[in-house]
């Protein structure tokens, strides 16, 4: 894509923002406590500057911290710039805590990826240390109509422990088609999606290594969840497989998956549970019976399919109905 | 009897301002207090309900499981902003007829989800429907007959897991195609019969008033389908009464008995004022 398409837009008045050197992460006390006694929040270096964490391919519980979806993070010279903050605020401490361990650079940006609660119920920590946290325009209208549910629903799921100081934190710098920010020496790009995994997907790409952070857009391995639009999606991939990525990050499964083989999964499931629906709706099968058997052929394919699938397919169907 | 048709005007007044007073409860029902933080029970539920019944009822007695109505749903909602609810109704049971029936999900910011009228010979049975469940609770149906008898089923649906929310999946979708609507008809299963079933789909956001308007911060009101009405050359089959608990693009799914060849016709209103009209050629028409 063009640098000259890029565009920036300030919303309500935001000022840039530079952290301070008294709030660098090294300083937070109970990230370095939180992390000390846990390797599990290690994060590794997929490319030069470019560091992820591995979320569990499990569903957000107090026993995982609520850390199952993989982080991000892209040091340049003068700033880090964090692609989502985890799933509660201990796993942003700690994953705040390891990245210092890995560069002294200030995390001057956080980047959601999207709404939901295992990507954004960290940042709280990121605003505490100044960064300006970014996300699609649809972000912050998503979260007012959701941010109460989730509070609400989470906490009995993680527990009141992992759920303290936990808040819906809106982005306040807005990406409505494509943003660039400077880290210093190397460019991110930030590109926002019509609706697919939901109506606020964003992705970031790191130029300098060619490293695609795909938020959820991508999953491999655990089953992928829809909340926004299927054929939204499924139209998207192709504009999504073009992008010119060495690697990508998915928001489940492996820090690392090549390009774009790692769409090739999903694009799978979701055209199997749209054949599924559509001869359903064809059939004049009610939904509450269509959904208890559309994309079973998928079951042994994927973690956490009974989770999920027949969400998905619940979905699907009121979508495929106005078909 | 002069009871019963004190009571109908009774019932008229409070279920308008349950309908209205539930964007005043959303704040405080999500709010932070202690106990609007925990997950609800079959017990807590029912004490909801306890609370709720006379605004709904007033002191009526409700009589509990004779039949008369059934409800099903998912004992799991898989997506809390679509859980499809099945009410029956059995004429055979209440034989000087049935003329509506309530659904209410108690836990939900708004616990009145929709008061449907029948038809007086519409011969409907089997009304479905999709709702908006935010916690675990009770959904219930509550029928009326034409004497005046409340007759209650219920069933308890535990909210879904995970990042599901009752919220509309694509906003500027929703926002684009408002007021579109699709009818289906589906031809009797046995011959010879005059009974078929009709899908109504309504193309709305069904919102909840939870939003800010990005620009002034002030939070959007609620927006959503409050009146619907579909009948038969004129003769009403269903009429609807309803909340922001029925999900986006409301979808109606129902038997009822043909008479003639009439087209079906519909008219639905929102809280904007805003008023959608269709109608369909019967396509079993001549059968």
């Amino acid at each position: 894509m063009s640098i000259d398409r890029l565009r920036r837009r300030l919303v309500n008045g935001f000022a840039c923002t530079a952290a301070s050197a008294a709030l660098l992460p090294c300083c937070l006390g109970r990230a370095v406590l939180a992390a000390g006694g846990s390797s599990r929040f290690s994060v590794r270096q997929i490319a030069d500057g470019v560091f992820a964490f591995q979320g569990a391919d499990e569903l957000m519980t107090a026993a995982n911290d609520g850390a199952i979806c993989n982080l991000g993070a892209v040091v340049g010279t003068d700033a880090v710039a964090v692609i989502d903050s985890g799933g509660s605020l201990i796993e942003a401490h700690a994953f705040l805590a390891a990245i210092g361990k890995v560069t002294a650079k200030p995390v001057r940006f956080l980047i959601n990826t999207h709404m939901h609660p295992d990507h954004i119920f960290g940042n709280a920590a990121f605003r505490e240390i100044g960064a300006t946290i970014v996300g699609h325009r649809n972000l912050p209208r998503a979260l007012d109509a959701r941010g109460a549910f989730y509070l609400h629903n989470y906490r009995e799921q993680l527990g009141e422990a992992l759920m303290e100081g936990v808040e819906i934190v809106s982005p306040t710098m807005l990406v409505d088609d494509h943003l660039q920010l400077d880290l210093g020496g190397r460019m991110i790009e930030l590109r926002a999606w019509k609706a697919a995994h939901t109506d606020n997907d964003l992705t970031v790409f790191d130029t300098a290594t060619g490293t695609l952070f795909a938020g959820d857009l991508v999953f491999m391995g655990s089953l992928p969840t829809l909340d926004g639009s299927l054929l939204g999606w499924l139209r998207q991939m192709d504009a999504l497989a073009v992008i010119d990525a060495a690697r990508v990050v998915p928001g489940h499964g492996p820090v690392t998956a090549d390009w774009p083989q790692a769409l090739a999964g999903e694009r799978r499931y979701f055209e199997i549970l749209a054949r599924d629906i559509r001869k359903a709706i064809a059939d004049g099968t009610p939904l509450r019976e269509a959904v208890k058997t559309a994309g079973e052929s998928e079951r042994d394919k994927w973690h956490l399919f009974d989770d999920y699938n027949e969400r998905n397919a619940t979905a699907a169907f009121a979508e495929l109905e106005w078909e | 009897m002069q009871n019963h048709a004190y009571s109908s005007r009774q019932l008229a007044l409070p279920l308008a301002s349950v309908f209205a007073a539930i964007i005043l409860t959303i704040g405080t029902l999500l709010g932070s207090s202690g106990a609007a933080n925990a997950q609800q029970t079959t017990a807590s539920s029912d004490r909801i309900w306890h609370d709720l019944k006379g605004d709904v009822f007033g002191d009526r007695a409700i009589l509990v499981d004779t039949g008369v109505v059934r409800i099903e749903a998912p004992k799991r909602a898989q997506d809390a902003a679509i859980v499809p609810v099945d009410i029956y109704l059995d004429p055979a049971k209440a034989p000087d007829g049935i003329k509506s029936v309530t659904l209410i999900i108690d836990a939900n910011p708004a616990p009145v989800a929709a008061t449907f009228q029948l038809g007086k010979d519409a011969g409907v049975t089997h009304l479905s429907t999709r709702v908006r469940v935010n916690d675990y609770s009770y959904l219930r149906a509550i029928a009326e007959t034409q004497g005046g008898q409340l007759h209650m089923a219920q069933t308890f649906v535990k909210a879904s897991g995970g990042c599901s929310a009752p919220a509309v999946k694509n906003q500027d979708e929703a926002n684009a195609t408002m007021g579109q609507m699709k009818l289906r008809q589906f031809p009797p299963k046995e011959t010879m019969t005059k009974t078929e079933e009709l899908q109504l789909m309504i193309r709305h956001p069904n919102n909840s008033g939870l939003q800010r308007d990005p620009l002034t911060q002030y939070f959007i009101p609620a927006h959503f389908v409050q009146k619907l009405s579909i009948s038969q050359a004129g003769q009403p089959i269903l009429s609807m009464e309803g909340g922001i608990s029925i999900s986006e693009d409301p979808n109606f799914r129902f038997d009822f008995t043909v008479h003639g060849n009439g087209e079906i016709q519909v008219e639905a209103i929102d809280t904007d004022g805003k008023t959608f009209r269709n109608q369909w050629p019967l396509e079993t028409a001549g059968l």
